[in-house]
């Protein structure tokens, strides 16, 4: 809802690939301000998003699923981003809706991003097929490390150019600067990884709605924590079969993963490995076996492992591994997010910027804390199963 | 006198790449240089494999009697430009279907969504490749039960084949999916896939990614497995069964019907392609069996001693040996063994897998995880259930042999 990113897109070595009668853009955007976003901007714009989605639709031959990417901190990405949401539920009911919600750390200046966050998420959770959340801070937090692996030189050789971690521009060089380029590229190489199976051919292809199908048990459980290795190329191309195996491993590490989240320590209720390259089944086969042992799954759900071999590595490594796991680790995320809305909303702060909006009532915040609640209480009680006995359920008995 | 033909539905990214490795495996078998037998006996031999599983074209080509299905394309352009590369043999140029967005795993997508919409479609390439044959000896259907489109769509076209020719054989080859999964609703496709095909098909010939992940690893020595070192193990295994053979009453003709299901149950293989006499099972306690079929090719074939096959201990009190009991022969060797043999066994061997599958999809049920899933494309809680008595019922019989 303002002109600058936009235009400099359009102005960028990417202008090409993009339709420039396909844009919507205002002045003065939204002043982190979810209300204004949703509200407003959400109605003033409805007709024109809903004309363009149309145009770019009757382009596909299949329409299979649409990918919405946006921050939840703010007020366009949060607020017009989740309008955006009900719309294409309206308009196109059948095409998947995937979500790719930026997460802001804690240390960040939008005083009110709790209040947009809260009220992003009661859409998510009602609007979108799936979500994956990532959190700011954990990608300057893998940044931040392979910065200094490379400048330790642990890795050997420099870091090659154009590769997972480098743009043109050379991000890494910048120190001072928030490195949003090179983190916006793992979360890009994410979406690659995601699509890699629908878009090149390998021996167990997968494709986005298979996803949906395999990590969405109930319906409002939709949310994946995602982590993607190897992080950093490496020098040798050859990599010994132990390197594979630290690949799976790094995957269940904390450390890898896209929110600041421990799924190796809580309850898995779903997950996906999704293999890029020079990897064969067995190898699949025998980390998973491997790992196993470590992991904790839901009760039904002991064996629940989808799997996908993809026979085209990314550019410039020779395999590599997005994991998507359905986990109750997200609750602390979701817990954190809660107290931190408390905090303001106990003492009103703030609020009147949003209530003054047409349409935006204090029940509007009650409704969406309470969707928060919902969630966290679900995780709850599935975390609750896991100390708990494997239960017995017993069989049909038949007569013979 | 004229060999029966049979016709290959092959249904999804798994049917579509085994059905490539069994008509590879048929057709370089059937060039092999002689056979370890004479030329006439060598030509017979050809002549009826061709006839079954190819048709002929003008510049000698053979072609594969085969429908290829899947609801996304990449594989079936694989499938079409591997078997054209290898210029031997081809599938016919326009005999397959697909569409563009999958069936996302979901059997009820598959079932319900996928199969009315593309009944015509399909059962009409299906009559094309029917008119081509002289005498139809039936269908066989490659299909996998973990995936949406193989379990969903091939239930569906199964179901389609029964009624449309309900006087041909339907022989389906389902793939059962590695115990720690490839598809976390794996356990749900697979019981409604079994349940359904129980009602619309005649024989199912069931492989265990397991078994064959195991045979590579440790008959084969194979150090990196990968789906197409698999698919070749259950491609020659099949191939030892369907190659022409003659029966037990000693006929100058090959066998006319290749599938050859003489029996009323359903037969299910177990089968592994040994060097050498088929040597007998030492164990005390034998799964009970209601039928063997033991397939001999090669060399001494006719001095092979089959009495342990006839042992009463291996069978079903309410059966004898010699009506369970058969064997088919030929002097022609398959592949490049001297001697091989092949065992289709209607046995309990595959009660503990069924067992555990629907175990598994019981205690998913109970929780009704995934189920929204399902019920969104028209498939109801009813329906699970009914699949889970069929398959108790079919559990519970197999165990009381």
């Amino acid at each position: 809802m303002e002109e600058g990113v936009v235009n400099e897109i359009l102005q960028g070595p990417l202008r090409d690939v993009f339709d420039s009668k396909q844009l919507i853009t205002d002045i003065s955007g939204s002043g982190n301000n979810w209300a204004v976003g949703h509200k407003v901007f959400g109605s003033r714009y409805q007709e024109q998003i809903v004309e363009k989605l149309r145009k770019a639709a009757e382009h596909c031959d299949c329409l299979q699923c649409f990918f919405i990417i946006h921050s939840m901190g703010g007020g366009t990405g949060s607020g017009l981003g989740t309008f955006l949401l009900k719309v294409l539920e309206d308009e196109f009911p059948e095409v998947y809706r995937f979500v790719t919600s930026i997460y802001p750390s804690s240390e960040d200046d939008v005083i009110t991003s709790p209040y947009n966050i809260i009220l992003a998420m009661k859409e998510l959770s009602e609007h979108a097929d799936c979500v994956l959340p990532i959190d700011n801070q954990s990608l300057f937090d893998i940044i931040s490390k392979i910065n200094l692996m490379v400048n330790s030189g642990k890795l050997g050789s420099v870091v090659k150019p154009n590769s997972l971690v480098t743009s043109s521009a050379g991000a890494l060089k910048k120190r001072q600067e928030k490195p949003f380029d090179a983190m916006n590229n793992i979360v890009a190489n994410l979406l690659l990884n995601l699509t890699s199976s629908a878009r090149f051919e390998g021996s167990l292809n997968m494709d986005l709605n298979e996803i949906s199908m395999n990590l969405v048990p109930f319906p409002q459980l939709h949310y994946l924590v995602s982590s993607l290795t190897p992080l950093y190329t490496l020098a040798d191309v050859h990599i010994p079969p132990r390197r594979l195996d630290q690949m799976f491993s790094d995957a269940f590490s904390k450390d890898h993963q896209l929110i600041r989240a421990d799924p190796k320590h809580s309850l898995y209720l779903a997950c996906a490995l999704m293999v890029r390259g020079n990897v064969q089944l067995s190898d699949l086969r025998r980390n998973i076996e491997r790992l196993k042992p470590s992991l904790q799954f839901v009760s039904w759900n002991q064996e629940g492992w989808k799997t996908s071999l993809c026979a085209v590595p990314p550019v410039g490594h020779s395999h590599s591994l997005l994991a998507l796991a359905n986990n109750t680790c997200v609750k602390p995320t979701f817990i954190e997010l809660r107290e931190r809305f408390m905090r303001l909303y106990k003492k009103k702060a703030h609020l009147h910027h949003y209530l003054r909006v047409e349409g935006m009532e204090e029940s509007c915040f009650t409704q969406a804390l309470s969707s928060l609640s919902t969630l966290i209480e679900e995780y709850d009680q599935l975390d609750a199963t896991k100390s708990m006995p494997m239960p017995d359920v017993p069989r049909l008995s038949i007569a013979v | 006198m004229v060999s029966m033909s049979i016709v290959t539905v092959q249904l999804g990214q798994c049917g579509n790449q085994i059905g490539f490795e069994v008509f590879n495996t048929l057709l370089n078998d059937s060039h092999s240089p002689q056979g370890l037998c004479c030329k006439r006996e060598n030509e017979l031999y050809q002549v009826s494999c061709k006839e079954r599983f190819f048709s002929e074209e003008e510049n000698g080509v053979p072609i594969a009697r085969a429908v290829l299905v899947d609801m996304e394309p990449k594989v079936i352009n694989q499938t079409l430009s591997k078997a054209a590369q290898s210029g031997r043999w081809k599938y016919g140029q326009h005999s397959y279907f697909c569409q563009k967005q999958g069936s996302g795993n979901n059997w009820a997508y598959g079932y319900s969504v996928h199969g009315p919409k593309h009944e015509e479609s399909v059962m009409n390439l299906v009559q094309k490749e029917v008119e081509k044959c002289d005498s139809l000896s039936g269908f066989f259907i490659i299909m996998s039960m973990a995936g949406g489109t193989g379990s969903g769509l091939g239930a569906f076209v199964t179901q389609s084949l029964q009624d449309q020719y309900s006087n041909s054989l339907r022989m389906n080859q389902i793939i059962w999916p590695y115990g720690t999964g490839e598809v976390i609703v794996q356990n749900y496709n697979s019981i409604l896939t079994l349940s359904h095909l129980y009602r619309s098909s005649d024989a199912l010939l069931v492989h265990e990614n397991d078994a064959a992940h195991k045979i590579c690893a440790k008959l084969m020595n194979i150090k990196q497995i990968s789906f197409s070192d698999i698919n070749q193990v259950l491609a020659h295994q099949l191939g030892s069964v369907f190659q022409p053979t003659y029966s037990t009453e000693g006929s100058f003709h090959y066998r006319r019907n290749p599938l050859g299901i003489d029996w009323q149950v359903q037969p299910h293989f177990s089968g592994h392609p040994t060097l050498g006499k088929m040597s007998l099972n030492k164990e005390l306690h034998f799964n009970t069996s209601i039928a063997n079929l033991v397939i001999l090719r090669g060399k001494d074939v006719h001095s092979a001693d089959l009495g342990g096959f006839k042992d009463p201990a291996l069978y079903t009190s309410w059966l004898d040996p010699v009506n369970a009991f058969s064997v088919w022969k030929t002097q022609r060797a398959f592949c490049k063994y001297e001697k091989s043999a092949a065992l289709v066994s209607n046995s309990q061997f595959l009660v503990k897998p069924l067992d555990m599958i629907v175990g598994k999809a019981w205690s998913m049920f109970a929780s009704k995880a995934y189920i929204h899933q399902y019920t969104k494309f028209g498939v109801e809680e009813e329906d699970f259930l009914d699949s889970f008595t069929l398959l108790e019922q079919v559990i519970a019989s197999y165990c009381n042999l």
